[in-house]
């Protein structure tokens, strides 16, 4: 479950980017974040994740105040937010499979066990063919899979996706958010970013239209 | 715990992966350290081998007890009874003044210094060696026998040594200074050398964060990596100073040779050049976590 309550948002120099935002999603809702570039989609999703913290109000996590988490903690709270970002973040100086398995180097997992579920991520992404490839080789679109094998490959809670189908043909884009609803259906709360409405009325269960920095009703 | 170990070792392997890669950097670093070590190394050892040849040459310390010139028979009588009565009196030879004008004629190249001089114008002497070289002890025997009637002057030979001793007391306060010095220095080095990995691996920091990866996870590799060097360069210092005193003691042997002298440079020992390592290990390790927190923490991104 996550909670925005009275969330405002400022930055160093004083752009507003969310005002006064409130909403709860439930566990288990995919909910998608529409409104146009500059709305504050990014800004809402850091926020879940400690990338940035609220200038006023509280973002609760499973019941945990994101905003006040000590440096120390917020890494395990990362652990279980899976994150798929606007420009990828993906590695280019590893292969896929290297990329797809750091998440679980980090949580110390034995690498025989890694190995097994990083397999498993890069399967549900039809990537499992490539995994000794590296990242530079893929399209865009396996690329924005290769991200989302990384981003799964923990089995998170909670999966944020920032403009995953950003650059992608419609055709693409349509697959990728069959591939998120089927996360949903096993139990995953899913918040994808989009400034694609066709997209947005398509799969959710929830619609959040963020405009300037404020919550449309 | 088994995790913890496993994390170790990923990330001693994904270090030593690291350093193989850029080989030719890694050497020059380790270079660069190994002979900024070496210097104050080398220092130290000169200023050890010293030392222990002033000990040597404290081993008998001698005081020379000129009597006065109108002094006679029974005096000098009176004085040796004195000597063998001393407790700190080890031994004692007596020198006539007409044996002492021979000897300093010959040293001199004189067939006949008396003729020279007119008269003979050296005293008769006791030369003295105590029990205890310490020189404290010297001093207060060297009064004693000052004291005594008939003697002109008591005089220490070994005064030499301590002026040498006061030279080697500089000497190690000046390798003590530059050793703090290069110390800095070298952990100036590990954190430069360290920041440019972070630099340039920013891109792996920043995702391994975003993935929830603690300080301490991202940290390890690095601290890794500045203790490796550290220790690579003492090591490599350790060699510079072997082979140096290696090769300057196949000199020092020729002249001791000359001299008939038995006398070689004591080199590193095993005990200090482990220090050395030590030491070594520490300061990259602490220049690394030094330049791996100011990245973790400057960085404003995800934090």
């Amino acid at each position: 479950m996550i909670t925005f309550s009275q969330v405002t948002k400022r930055y160093r120099g004083g752009t507003e980017a969310l005002k006064e935002i409130s909403f709860t999603i439930e566990t288990g809702e995919l909910a998608i974040l529409s409104g146009p570039s500059g709305a504050g989609k990014t800004t809402l999703l850091k926020l879940i994740a400690a990338i940035e913290r609220p200038t006023q109000g509280s973002v609760l996590v499973h019941g945990q105040n994101v905003g006040k988490l000590t440096r120390g903690a917020v890494p395990y709270l990362r652990r279980n937010i899976g994150m798929v970002f606007q420009e990828g973040r993906l590695l280019f100086d590893r292969n896929v499979f290297e990329n797809v398995i750091l998440p679980l180097r980090i949580i110390g997992m034995p690498h025989k066990e890694a190995a097994k579920r990083v397999r498993a991520a890069l399967d549900k992404v039809g990537l499992l063919h490539r995994e000794k490839a590296q990242p530079v080789t893929l399209s865009g679109g396996e690329q924005q899979r290769l991200a989302i094998a990384r981003a799964i490959v923990n089995r998170p809670a909670i999966l944020i996706a920032d403009e995953p189908t950003g650059n992608l043909d419609p055709e693409y884009a349509a697959q990728l958010m069959d591939m998120f609803a089927a996360f949903n259906q096993v139990g995953v709360t899913l918040v994808i970013a989009t400034h694609d409405p066709g997209l947005a009325a398509r799969a959710a269960s929830r619609v959040l239209h963020l405009r300037d920095g404020v919550l449309q009703a | 715990m088994r995790s913890l170990i496993a994390q170790h070792r990923a990330a001693i392997v994904l270090t030593v992966n690291r350093m193989l890669a850029t080989p030719f950097a890694t050497l020059l670093t380790v270079l660069v350290i190994g002979i900024a070590l070496s210097l104050p190394l080398c220092l130290y050892l000169v200023v050890d081998n010293l030392g222990r040849i002033a000990a040597n040459a404290q081993g008998q310390p001698e005081i020379s007890v000129f009597l006065k010139d109108n002094a006679n028979a029974a005096t000098q009588h009176d004085i040796e009874a004195k000597l063998k009565a001393h407790p700190e009196v080890k031994s004692y030879r007596f020198v006539p003044r007409d044996a002492a004008l021979k000897t300093l004629s010959k040293n001199m190249g004189l067939t006949d210094a008396a003729a020279v001089l007119g008269k003979n114008p050296l005293p008769d002497a006791f030369v003295v060696t105590a029990n205890n070289a310490d020189p404290d002890a010297l001093d207060q025997l060297r009064k004693d026998m000052q004291a005594w009637p008939g003697v002109q002057i008591a005089k220490l030979d070994s005064e030499w040594v301590r002026r040498l001793n006061a030279f080697l007391r500089l000497g190690k306060d000046g390798v003590l200074l530059l050793a703090v010095l290069l110390g800095f220095a070298l952990a100036a080095v590990g954190f430069n050398t360290i920041r440019l990995q972070v630099l340039a691996q920013r891109d792996e920091v920043e995702v391994s964060r975003l993935l929830g990866a603690t300080d301490a996870f991202i940290r390890r590799p690095y601290l890794y990596l500045g203790m490796l060097q550290g220790l690579l360069g003492g090591l490599g210092a350790w060699l510079i100073v072997a082979s140096a005193f290696a090769l300057i003691n196949l000199r020092v042997a020729e002249i001791a040779n000359l001299y008939n002298l038995n006398f070689l440079l004591q080199g590193l020992s095993w005990r200090d050049g482990l220090v050395v390592l030590g030491l070594a290990g520490a300061l990259g390790w602490l220049g690394a976590y030094l330049a791996a927190n100011q990245h973790l923490r400057g960085s404003g991104a995800a934090h």
